[in-house]
């Protein structure tokens, strides 16, 4: 028998596969509602009942709560919905590549500069 | 006979949307971007589409993840864009062609593509800045048919299996009997990472092979998996596979009428091209 695959073989990603869709489900749930101006007001003024009215887990709630987007991912969350969690707050990508990455800012966008110059 | 008188391909990033809003055409950030277009435009006044097949993946606004198609065709008569929860403006609706788009179903389910059809549908980022992009007074001279592909949630197409997929539209556009002069646009990628420890990836030497095979070597991209792929050009580069579908629609010969590369817009390597099928 050949040695199975690693499922996420790329060092530093999280592939989003069934089963990180099933585990974010209620996540990504409620990141999707944040396409509406007044979700997104009603998770501002009592993120606790929000997070509760999508049944969050307690691994994803404190994920939320530290507005952590490794942690959102380890909970399930995608990219594209945790961009608009990051939108209430008017967090752009570099501010959350730059988050992940252990960065600041400016460090970030240099190291996508650098890109640049293959 | 309907023709397809060529393809664009372009990057969709949503900042773009931003950009236009604040009129910053020409920041010296921003320029090497926008300044890829114009010709875009001019080459769009010569050929003078009727309608335009868009080639794009929806990011959580028409599809949440409660129902996701691989492929999905819109039959609807008219498109709307809607917030997409961080704030660029919305543009105009667009206008449908039905009656195009449910020959191109009826042609691509009788060759074997199981499709999920939509009469009603809202269109994202994706589709809008392109489009934004082309005709910026966004007064859209075209009617519009969207293609939407599933590059959020694995199992994602495959390549060669998006790249058939352009094959057949282009065979269902042959076959329509109108006179209809049609645009394939593909929208994503290049290469970017927005999640993860490895945010921030960009390849420009996959990013460049990637677009010289768009020219000479059409299937070049179907020789990987969409691992490979996700490895080469990061979690969100696979969406180049919408470029792969926009290719396949043309006949192995083309002609490259006009390209761009810039890095970085946003977190990402912007790519565009306009390719014309060999007389």
């Amino acid at each position: 028998m050949p040695t199975p695959k690693p499922r996420q073989p790329v060092p530093g990603t999280t592939i989003f596969d069934g089963e990180q869709a099933r585990k974010g489900y209620a996540l990504n749930k409620m990141c999707y509602s944040f396409n509406d101006a007044a979700n997104r007001r009603a998770f501002v003024e009592n993120e606790d009942a929000y997070c509760a009215k999508y049944g969050l887990n307690a691994q994803q709630r404190e994920a939320i709560r530290n507005r952590n987007v490794l942690q959102l991912i380890e909970a399930g969350g995608n990219a594209y919905y945790l961009a608009k969690f990051a939108g209430i707050f008017g967090l752009d990508m570099q501010d959350i590549g730059a988050q992940q990455t252990g960065l600041t800012k400016d460090q970030f966008k240099a190291k996508l500069l650098a890109a640049a110059r293959g | 006979m309907a023709k397809i008188v060529g393809t664009i391909t372009t990057s969709h990033v949503p900042a773009i949307g931003g950009a236009i809003a604040k009129g910053l055409q020409n920041d010296p950030y921003w320029k090497p971007f926008f300044d890829g277009f114009p010709p875009v435009r001019e080459w769009l006044a010569k050929v003078k589409p009727d309608v335009i097949v868009l080639v794009y993946n929806d990011h959580g606004l028409n599809f949440f993840l409660d129902k996701m198609p691989t492929f999905a065709v819109g039959a609807a008569s008219e498109y709307r864009n809607a917030d997409e929860g961080w704030g660029i403006p919305t543009v105009p609706p667009f206008r449908g062609d039905p009656e195009l788009s449910w020959h191109l179903i009826e042609q691509l389910v009788g060759e074997d593509f199981d499709l999920t059809t939509c009469q009603e549908m809202v269109v994202d980022h994706a589709f809008t800045l392109p489009m934004a992009l082309c005709w910026p007074d966004m007064k859209w001279p075209v009617r519009t048919i969207p293609v939407c592909v599933n590059t959020v949630q694995g199992p994602l197409p495959s390549a060669a299996r998006c790249y058939r997929l352009g094959q057949a539209i282009g065979r269902a556009i042959a076959s329509w009997p109108g006179d209809e002069r049609v645009v394939v646009m593909g929208t994503g990628g290049l290469s970017h990472q927005l999640d993860g420890e490895r945010a921030g990836f960009i390849n420009k030497d996959f990013d460049l092979r990637f677009m010289d095979s768009m020219v000479s070597e059409p299937a070049w991209a179907t020789k990987y998996s969409t691992t490979e792929l996700v490895e080469l050009s990061g979690t969100q580069g696979v969406e180049l596979l919408n470029w792969v579908v926009a290719r396949g629609t043309l006949p192995e010969k083309v002609n490259k009428k006009h390209a761009n590369y810039h890095i970085p817009i946003s977190n990402t390597a912007s790519g565009l091209m306009v390719l014309e099928p060999q007389a």
